[in-house]
């Protein structure tokens, strides 16, 4: 990579980049008159749509959930059991992204160099990566085990999928930085986190203990996951903060 | 049902009009609607982008007609808005790629079974073949980038498999223009079959130049422009069918048609109530578009609309899987290359001629659909299941 982002260059965004121009614009801006209303205007469209929208899916039919119930926890309801098993296609979702994000950060470190001072290094991404398959084909087996159909995406996995479409844009584009990339993995594993603590308690309320040690197992492993991403991430921010930024000419 | 052009009004044109709720309504489920209710959506887009295409093509070299064309084409264009927004937003840009490669795949096999000419099926036939590695080289993207199952869009209806690998398909222009059919012979399904193919692949090629940029990924960047390239080449040999001694007006009688056709195929085969009713009013639009041409096509021509068209509606497309013809098409014709109007065998096609020239130069620093898919297999939950399971098995072994 040519340059760093935090070196001065030509960004032509913001006013004070053409100051004249930009008063003009301010001035041309003042002098009409806007439609009346406010922003509120927006919501009442929204709301309108809400009112009639359907869920982006629901669960399948029973026939391929046979012995869900039973897996789960006798107590429970079959209403239950899916919105479990809408969390487990979430996890599920994520963790099989997860990987791909990996992936992409490793050609990133791989490119641009590792930083062993750090302990950033392929070796070390490649551990999380591994992990990260793992916890997918933990959670594949379970919803397996459940009677369940691990390949259905399912409403919260499809969710899930959109929201992750921002990070895999930041890391497979050659033109962000390590940090820029880890900044897109630590929002990974931060939700990742949450969720996996949420699973752990949905397993444990389901009477699943057998389930819910292994996802506490996972757990603890993405905890650790997160401690490392988050270090990496402070350790180069706080470089680029010390480093002395430098003028590149525009190419 | 059969439809009797001769007596079917529809909707008058002065009565067709829409409020912008009416054209943007709450989309499909990508994940509870039928795969054929977003093929016939997505199919639906390209017909209407394709008479608004052409209706502005023909504005600018006909002034008698402009108020005509512009009339209708307005109607068109909110349409065109109205079936496209059924789309729903969950449906990333890839996986829409990979419902544009099951409508390439399952209705071009619908229309070379129903096809009449012999040469003409053996195009779509082609064509076909084309398509259907899209679909596999995307599916890799798909699994590879987001880390998703391509047959969460497709269903299990289509196969997930290598067709005529992408990089053997860039040939130069002149091996992409086929014979057209002869205006006066030719049977109506067969105008109409080159048109709706044509359509479908037009809006793939706008498609994918339009979106290719969206990614970030330099993969994926260099793949939807390896592949926009080839569906640039399916809308040139697709065209080519057309007689070009076609009038102009006859071409929209047969635009409108076509329109009705497709409306009409969708309304018999829609299962979701919302969107069934959705086809019957644009069905009732575009009968009512063509009766309107129709009157021209009189005014005009001086001549009798039927000369051209059928009086009733032919056996509707069927928006179903191909999978059994089209592996037998896969095992038959797999091996076939173009060269002028015609398709030879691969051993037969000259080394040194314009395609292998044009397509050697053009994969000289590699091929994008070759290396996304590199090892690609398709299975049920993506490639990463195997992975997983390896090293399962690895894991198992040390301990």
């Amino acid at each position: 990579m040519k340059g760093q982002p935090t070196d001065i260059g030509m960004n032509r965004t913001g006013v004070q980049i053409a100051p004249k121009l930009a008063k003009e614009m301010e001035e041309g801006a003042r002098k009409v008159q806007p439609p009346p209303g406010d922003e509120g205007k927006i919501a009442e469209v929204r709301n309108n749509y809400h009112s009639r929208a359907t869920p982006v899916g629901t669960m399948p039919p029973p026939g391929t959930m046979k012995g869900m119930a039973k897996a789960v926890g006798k107590a429970l309801k079959g209403e239950k059991a899916t919105a479990l098993l809408d969390k487990l296609g979430e996890r599920l979702a994520f963790e099989r992204t997860g990987v791909r994000l990996y992936e992409a950060m490793i050609t990133k470190v791989l490119a641009l160099g590792e930083l062993d001072d750090i302990g950033l290094t392929e070796e070390a991404l490649r551990h999380l990566q591994a992990e990260e398959l793992e916890h997918m084909y933990l959670v594949h087996e379970a919803i397996e085990n459940m009677g369940a159909d691990p390949t259905v995406q399912t409403p919260c996995a499809d969710v899930v999928g959109v929201q992750a479409e921002g990070l895999m844009q930041v890391l497979v584009d050659p033109r962000t930085t390590i940090a820029q990339g880890l900044g897109a993995i630590l929002n990974a594993e931060l939700v990742d986190n949450a969720s996996w603590e949420l699973l752990v308690e949905l397993t444990q309320e389901a009477g699943n203990d057998e389930l819910a040690n292994a996802f506490e197992q996972a757990r603890r492993t993405e905890e650790e996951h997160l401690r490392k991403v988050r270090g990496w991430y402070e350790a180069l921010a706080r470089r680029e903060a010390e480093g002395v930024p430098h003028f590149t000419q525009p190419s | 049902m059969a439809l009797d052009l001769t007596k079917e009004k529809g909707i008058p044109l002065d009565q067709q009009r829409f409020t912008w709720p009416d054209m943007v309504r709450t989309p499909i489920s990508k994940l509870n609607d039928d795969a054929f209710t977003r093929v016939r959506v997505i199919l639906m887009n390209g017909i209407e982008n394709e008479s608004w295409i052409f209706q502005h093509q023909f504005a600018r070299v006909n002034g008698a007609l402009r108020k005509e064309l512009a009339r209708v084409r307005r109607v068109e264009q909110h349409q065109q808005t109205l079936v496209n927004w059924l789309l729903p937003s969950d449906q990333s840009v890839l996986e829409t790629t990979i419902g544009y490669e099951q409508v390439a795949v399952e209705v071009t096999a619908t229309v070379a079974t129903h096809e009449p000419d012999p040469y003409m099926q053996q195009v779509y036939r082609f064509g076909l073949l084309e398509d259907f590695d899209h679909l596999y080289r995307y599916s890799a993207l798909l699994d590879r980038l987001e880390g998703k199952d391509a047959n969460d869009i497709l269903q299990n209806y289509t196969d997930v498999m290598p067709g005529r690998p992408t990089w053997v398909e860039h040939r130069h222009p002149d091996d992409d223009l086929r014979a057209h059919y002869d205006r006066k012979k030719a049977h109506p399904l067969t105008k109409i079959h080159a048109m709706l193919v044509l359509a479908a692949e037009q809006q793939t090629r706008n498609f994918y130049a339009t979106v290719g940029n969206y990614y970030a990924d330099p993969m994926a960047r260099q793949l939807y422009a390896e592949i926009s390239s080839i569906e640039e080449q399916h809308v040139t040999q697709y065209e080519s069918l057309q007689d070009p001694n076609e009038p102009w007006l006859e071409k929209w009688l047969l635009h409108e048609a076509t329109e009705v056709y497709c409306y009409f195929s969708c309304l018999q085969q829609e299962g979701n109530p919302r969107i069934k009713q959705i086809w019957e009013q644009m069905l009732a639009y575009e009968l009512g578009h063509l009766n309107y041409v129709m009157d021209l096509f009189r005014r005009e021509e001086k001549r009798d609309p039927f000369e051209v068209l059928p009086r009733t509606l032919p056996q509707p497309l069927n928006f179903a899987s191909h999978r059994d013809y089209v592996r037998e098409v896969l095992r038959d014709e797999v091996n076939l290359r173009a060269q002028g109007t015609r398709f030879v065998p691969a051993d037969q096609e000259p080394q040194d001629g314009p395609s292998a020239t044009y397509r050697d130069y053009l994969n000289s620093k590699g091929s994008p659909s070759e290396t996304v898919s590199a090892g690609y297999r398709w299975m049920p939950g993506t490639e990463l299941i195997a992975r997983a399971q390896a090293l399962r098995a690895q894991q198992a072994g040390v301990h």
